[in-house]
């Protein structure tokens, strides 16, 4: 495993960004199974058409483990100690989530340097669907 | 208007066994990469007990052992104008496939903003593993929409 300089990061850096495919109607239904979360209106169409939407629509949480897959991707998951999002639009079948993140805060927990790190979930149109924040150990 | 009452209630202790499959389920629903949450051989290699726990599937766990739908009824709140608003974590240990977690879930805060249009219920998860240690705190606010009038 690569291990990131986390403790050279500075105030207002990126951190890599995590590209995603396209949300197919594959996707939302592999999620539905894995997760769990069998609300139909994220996989059946003609419960979605009854509702008075057009078409089904993704799982926030899908979009808060793509976040999830964003820092601890980075900066493994054994230095993760806070994820927070804020669900603020709805993904759509065919959008294209992108999830990046920027360096906010340098300080110690406990004797524990840590960062704290600004992230979100845009789609393709840069409609942001996911804004939160995660803590990470800068060791 | 949601009841205030509810704040402070407990909804119980409840444990599952997490299985080997479902976190490689979610690990690929997810498209994860990490090879620690997809093989259980790259996990020991890595010096890990077994496969880890993706971070966010704790909540999937926390939904197989407490239903949102009975939280909703307790809350009388409608499923039709019901949103997650937010969801944090806590993590204090790592979680593995084999763990048995508990979880502990309570009503934290009810309160609602522009005039009782927006109501949120927030709820507190505490999660500790077999051993007794304390994997994760989980957070989740939900809120109900007033709709407008048909």
């Amino acid at each position: 495993m690569t291990t990131p300089a986390l403790k050279d990061l500075q105030v207002g850096d990126s951190i890599p960004a995590l590209q995603l495919p396209a949300i197919s109607r594959t996707t939302l239904a592999l999620y539905a199974g894995a997760s769990g979360d069998h609300n139909p209106i994220h996989i059946d169409i003609d419960f979605a058409r009854n509702a008075g939407l057009d078409d089904v629509f993704a799982h926030g949480m899908l979009s808060a483990a793509y976040v999830g897959r964003l820092v601890t991707n980075w900066a493994g998951q054994e230095r993760l100690r806070r994820l927070h999002v804020r669900f603020t639009g709805i993904t759509q079948v065919h959008d294209v989530p992108l999830c990046t993140g920027r360096v906010t805060e340098r300080f110690a927990h406990e004797g524990e340097p840590r960062l704290r790190v600004e992230v979100q979930c845009a789609n393709q149109n840069g409609d942001v669907k996911i804004l939160g924040e995660a803590v990470v150990a800068a060791l | 208007m949601l009841d205030r009452n509810l704040i402070g209630h407990a909804l119980g202790k409840r444990s599952l066994t997490v299985e080997e499959g479902a976190v490689r389920s979610y690990a690929q629903a997810i498209g994860e990469t990490d090879a620690t949450c997809l093989d259980a051989s790259a996990a020991r290699d890595a010096g890990h007990r077994a496969l880890r726990v993706p971070p966010t599937f704790l909540s999937c766990l926390e939904g197989r052992l407490f239903q949102t739908r009975a939280l909703l009824e307790l809350a009388r709140i409608d499923l039709k104008r019901l949103l997650h608003a937010e969801q944090s974590y806590e993590y204090h240990a790592q979680a593995y496939a084999g763990d048995v977690l508990s979880y502990e879930p309570k009503i934290v805060d009810v309160y609602d903003k522009k005039g009782g249009a927006l109501e949120f219920l927030v709820k507190q998860t505490r999660v500790t593993n077999q051993d007794g240690v304390h994997i994760a705190d989980l957070r989740t606010a939900l809120v109900q929409r007033q709709l407008a009038e048909v």
